[in-house]
């Protein structure tokens, strides 16, 4: 078992002909997702890695069966490459571009609200089901199936997350990277709640790091609702306030948002929060064997 | 982007917002004939940098007497001033703006941002103005007034009218606030603004409300579709390392430690500092070399972190996905074949090729040590800065 995607999601890539949609769709289908289709419009009716390319998913769902997009449209249309997946119906949307102005995803939250879809990102390294279906940029090989899902806002410090339950001889169901930026569909909560859900996961690691409150309301939610043990990691705590630490939603403003703060929340909600990335694997692995 | 309180005032002033009269005056411009020309009256003299706290440090002077003009004026210009955000060097005073004097009868604070939790922008406003807006939202929290613009309905009246009863606006300023706030929303969406703060607007004794200090920050994702707005960077106001930083495509913000930290991934490099600071060293910077880095930028990035003459020794942390670190090894041996390197650097390489690329690094140079676990890694940094 797993979260949102698994061996029979069925994958377009919207953006497949550009430098990174080559690139990723070729990892993607080596690693054994999926990949039925792909859309760059004006591309229509050609074909790009084997898979056919439509102009629009319209045109791509008349053919196929989709249930995931991704997204890898330059940051100036991937607003509206959203919510072409939005309109079309597609479960499940993942968008990895960077560099997404704010304000067009407050339009695309909007629309969101309204809608069935769900969607991961933007600027998020992806989600991946190891051994079953990777949709996004993370490398497939340093996953191995298990019992640990793992929810993050950094893309490398997933990767991270990742290795420390190797380490510790432990998989994963899932790892999802929600994205660094301050308005970003999936978050922490969602996610806790699918793991919690999902009969396969036995514990999860939630990395977290400064900026908003969204660390903050899921240890409020983990008190109340997640019985599965959870180590918790937050990046930051030497960030000075005022200063952006790279995603642009990772800054202490107005007092708010510092590292501390979180593992507060965190830690009095009972959650096992570790001071160094280093000791998660540990952390997690004397959870799950007590 | 941070603009400038003139540039910011400028935009308000396009948009329908009353500011009061003012004359700006720049480094190299003839000081003497601008004051000359101006109305003999009482005029407040305001340094213009990126930073706030310039009240306390000396940089907004109240001048009664106009024959005291030039020489406050020329004493400002060219200076550098230190407030308590700009750190120990301070931040070069350029433009001096000469803003009228004014009666205020209230002040009151008023701002737009995008909210994070509700993902909608948000209207703040307080009849505490003139303050740190913080404190009070600390203290008494019930004294801020908060409401959310839904983007499909936009800006409602009943919103603005709920705003002005609580701030308990008088009969004609209703109407005032209706149209700066209708204004302020247009402006914000219209350049993509993070943020637009009037601190304070004030009622002047005529009874209208005018700003008095204005902030605009502006979204650097959406640059791209203002091109009236990039030429409003003022560089001079940036860290040297920072911008330089920018233009080579690397996430760089120096700090005061020892220890140079070169990392990939925004995430990983916040988590770097940390455990640097976590095992008892004091981090130099935080530096994301992208994920999709490159071997010219790591050498880069080297050269950067050994420009900060506090660096005594580098922990290099890359976790190598799509960025292979063999590819990371081979730019640290470009950076040294150009700069001699004269103090130690700890590289911890994982991930994709992390074994073919510690074999690149081996015996090259004395000063290259290979780490094996992140603890492992900061210690040996934080061990290393003493020789």
């Amino acid at each position: 078992m797993s979260i949102l995607i698994n061996k029979n999601t069925k994958v377009l890539c919207q953006g497949i002909t550009g430098n990174q949609g080559t690139f990723h769709t070729e990892q993607a289908i080596r690693y054994g997702t999926q990949m039925v289709a792909g859309v760059t419009p004006g591309r229509g009716g050609t074909t790009h890695l084997n898979l056919p390319v439509y102009n629009t998913i319209d045109q791509a769902l008349a053919q196929h069966e989709i249930d995931a997009s991704v997204i890898y449209a330059p940051a100036a249309f991937a607003a509206d490459a959203i919510l072409e997946s939005v309109y079309a119906g597609i479960k499940l949307i993942v968008c990895i571009t960077e560099g997404v102005p704010v304000l067009d995803m407050v339009k695309v939250n909007a629309v969101m609200n309204d809608s069935e879809s769900i969607l991961v990102g933007p600027n998020c390294p992806g989600v991946i089901t190891p051994g079953e279906c990777k949709i996004g940029i993370m490398p497939g090989d340093i996953h191995r199936s298990g019992n640990i899902g793992i929810v993050s806002r950094s893309g490398t410090l997933s990767y991270v997350a990742v290795n420390q339950t190797m380490q510790h001889g432990l998989g994963q169901t899932t790892c999802v990277g929600i994205g660094g930026d301050p308005i970003h569909g999936l978050d922490f909560i969602d996610c806790l709640k699918l793991f919690e859900e999902d009969n396969a996961t036995r514990g999860i690691i939630m990395v977290g790091e400064i900026g908003g409150t969204a660390e903050e309301e899921a240890a409020e939610f983990i008190q109340e609702k997640v019985t599965k043990p959870v180590v918790a990691y937050i990046a930051g705590v030497t960030a000075p306030p005022g200063k952006r630490m790279g995603h642009a939603g990772a800054i202490i403003s107005g007092g708010k948002g510092t590292a501390e703060q979180k593992y507060q929340a965190l830690e009095n909600a009972g959650v096992a929060t570790v001071r160094t990335p280093a000791a998660i694997g540990e952390q997690i692995a004397s959870l799950i064997n007590a | 982007m941070h603009i400038h309180e003139h540039q910011a005032k400028a935009i308000l002033k396009r948009n329908g917002i009353p500011i009061l009269s003012s004359h700006l005056v720049k480094v190299g411009d003839d000081i003497n004939s601008i004051c000359e020309s101006i109305i003999k009256q009482p005029w407040i003299a305001k340094a213009q940098v990126h930073a706030g706290g310039r009240g306390k440090a000396g940089g907004i002077v109240r001048i009664d007497n106009p024959n005291e003009l030039v020489s406050v004026v020329t004493k400002m210009l060219g200076t550098s001033l230190i407030t308590n955000q700009t750190g120990e060097t301070g931040l070069p005073i350029n433009a001096v703006l000469l803003e009228e004097v004014t009666d205020i009868k209230r002040e009151i604070y008023l701002a737009l941002l995008v909210d994070r939790g509700s993902k909608q922008i948000a209207i703040i406003a307080s009849a505490e103005g003139g303050v740190d807006i913080e404190q009070v939202s600390q203290q008494t929290p019930e004294k801020i007034i908060t409401h959310f613009i839904h983007p499909a309905a936009g800006l409602q009246p009943n919103q603005i009218r709920n705003i002005g009863y609580a701030l308990e606006l008088e009969k004609n300023q209703h109407s005032q606030l209706q149209e700066i706030l209708f204004n302020l929303h247009n402006l914000f969406i219209s350049n993509d603004c993070s943020l637009v703060e009037i601190n304070p607007i004030i009622v002047d004794s005529s009874g209208n409300l005018v700003a008095l200090d204005a902030k605009i920050n502006l979204d650097d994702n959406a640059l791209y579709r203002h091109q009236d707005i990039q030429i409003l960077r003022d560089v001079s106001q940036e860290n040297i390392s920072e911008a330089k930083a920018k233009e080579l495509g690397l996430n760089y913000v120096k700090l005061d430690g020892n220890i140079g930290c070169i990392v990939n991934g925004a995430g990983l490099a916040m988590a770097t500092m940390d455990i640097v600071k976590h095992h008892g060293g004091e981090p130099a910077n935080f530096l994301d070399v992208g994920g999709g880095t490159t071997q010219r930028k790591v050498a880069e990035a080297f050269k950067l972190v050994l420009s900060d003459n506090n660096v005594k020794s580098i922990f290099v942390n890359i976790f190598g996905g799509i960025v292979r670190c063999d590819l990371i090894a081979q730019g640290i041996l470009d950076a040294i074949q150009e700069i001699a390197l004269q103090i130690p650097a700890i590289v911890l390489l994982q991930g994709t090729n992390a074994t073919q690329g510690k074999k690149l690094l081996e015996n090259q140079s004395s000063k290259i040590i290979s780490a094996n676990t992140l603890t492992e890694g900061a210690q040996q940094a934080i061990k290393l800065t003493n020789i």
